[in-house]
């Protein structure tokens, strides 16, 4: 039985007999190559459900901040998570979000997502019109072309260095764990950048960022990103200009890294919703490094422990800290 | 530009550092006029946005002085802020801004001496800066 199949029959039973009023999962979208979150209610709307390699967007979002109120509003949801969603969650019950009582957690395991636009670098930049995931490859068809992909080639940045694949915190786990990854390199995109020289990292960061539409599509999916009001949308007193003004843009970029410093759990959502393909997760990646290595946390993989930035040591490094 | 002058803005908590300024004002000992002092309740009421605010308004360079850690006058301010610091300041080095633009110290209400000197040491730092110019917002 694929896990497909098996994570349909599972939200079937819970909506049946769970008491659970909602599922919220994947379904494929409109396009080839694509999944668009699901709200099943009814035992039919669960078999729309899916889980492949392109099931990329933390749905833990529906749970902070959603206006609609999707996932709140008394109501009980089962959940579809990764292993990163699930850090997410864990995150967010820490934080007073979520209630544990109105959640049930439904891990999958996860081979990493893929990057659409390293697909189409495969392709020749033609257009994908049917897709299927295999597991260790996935296999694309079009106009004159019909490949199969190894699927480690093509996946999207923040899933090549994945420590912790699996749901850490799940209610039901559907398939079988992966277990957690060695990598050597979990933050290899980082130590590359450090070694520049400090004019190369200010033009390379000038040349990403100047590319930013400030659009906050990278802010609005991210489940760590909730407060009532952002820093960018206030007024009075308005922190920071709304132009594209390169020092703006920057600002909002780094104060928003440092919001979510600690309880970032690298999911890459905000990635993919770039529409300027900006590398958002490079600063996200330094930051967690750093948390790594000074306070020796990692966000979401411990239930019980405090996030990063409301908690101290006395005794810790501060190296920083003039003499 | 061998008369220029660096502007440099010093957030100070006004139960050590403020005080130990002012100490070093009342004892008379010199330091370079470069500093714009603010005063705040404590360290850890510096949001990192004030730092990123400053350096986009122009200012060449950023000190935050507070109580030395175990001493705060509201018992943890700063060592939630030396976290917050502690994040900020390798982020700031990562996207290219100098390390010595923005700094941090401990000085307590009893250091004048000590206080004259971080402000000296700051200024010289900047100094061989020069002029801030990323981050910088051009109206």
């Amino acid at each position: 039985m694929n896990i497909q199949q098996e994570l349909r029959d599972a939200a079937r039973k819970l909506l049946a007999e769970g008491g659970v009023d909602q599922i919220i999962g994947w379904s494929s979208g409109s396009l080839p190559m694509s999944s668009t979150p699901l709200f099943a209610a009814t035992k039919e709307e669960a078999d729309d459900l899916i889980f492949d390699a392109t099931c990329g967007s933390n749905l833990t979002v529906y749970f902070t901040k959603d206006r609609r109120q999707i996932a709140r509003d008394g109501k009980k949801s089962g959940v579809v998570v990764k292993g990163c969603d699930a850090r997410s969650i864990v995150l967010n019950l820490k934080e007073n979000q979520i209630k544990r009582d109105d959640v049930v957690i439904i891990g999958v395991p996860c081979d990493g997502i893929i990057d659409r636009s390293k697909v189409e670098d495969k392709t020749g930049g033609r257009e994908v019109l049917e897709f299927s995931d295999n597991g260790k490859n996935i296999s694309v068809k079009g106009r004159g072309f019909d490949i199969d992909i190894p699927r480690t080639e093509v996946l999207s940045d923040s899933c090549i260095s994945c420590v912790h694949p699996d749901a850490g915190m799940s209610d039901i786990f559907i398939g079988e764990p992966r277990g957690e990854q060695k990598t050597k390199d979990q933050y290899l995109s980082v130590e590359q950048f450090e070694e520049l020289s400090a004019e190369e990292r200010w033009e390379r960061t000038k040349q990403e960022y100047s590319k930013c539409i400030r659009c906050y599509a990278c802010r609005n999916v991210c489940p760590s990103c909730y407060c009532n009001e952002c820093f960018v949308d206030q007024n009075d007193p308005q922190w920071i200009g709304k132009t594209l003004d390169l020092s703006d843009t920057i600002i909002f970029h780094v104060i928003r890294n440092l919001h979510v410093a600690g309880r970032c759990v690298e999911c890459g959502s905000c990635e993919r919703a770039c529409p300027m393909d900006i590398r958002l997760l490079l600063l996200n990646r330094k930051v967690a490094k750093e948390v790594a290595e000074r306070f020796g946390m990692e966000t979401g993989v411990d239930p019980d422990a405090k996030p990063a930035m409301s908690d101290f040591r006395e005794g810790e490094k501060q190296d920083f800290i003039m003499g | 530009m061998n008369d220029w002058q660096p502007k440099i803005l010093a957030i100070l908590c006004t139960w050590c550092s403020y005080a130990g300024a002012d100490l070093a004002g009342v004892s008379r000992i010199q330091y370079p006029p470069n500093i714009r002092v603010v005063k705040v309740p404590c360290s850890g009421r510096v949001d990192p946005l004030f730092i990123m605010k400053s350096l986009q308004s122009g200012y060449d360079g950023i000190l935050v002085s507070g109580c030395h850690p175990g001493d705060c006058h509201y018992m943890s301010g700063n060592f939630v802020a030396r976290r917050r610091f502690a994040v900020l300041k390798p982020l700031l080095e990562f996207i290219g801004i100098e390390p010595d633009r923005v700094q941090f110290s401990w000085v307590s209400a009893g250091e004048g001496e000590r206080f004259a000197q971080v402000v000296t040491k700051v200024t010289e730092d900047v100094k061989k800066l020069g002029p801030a110019k990323r981050l910088v917002k051009q109206v």
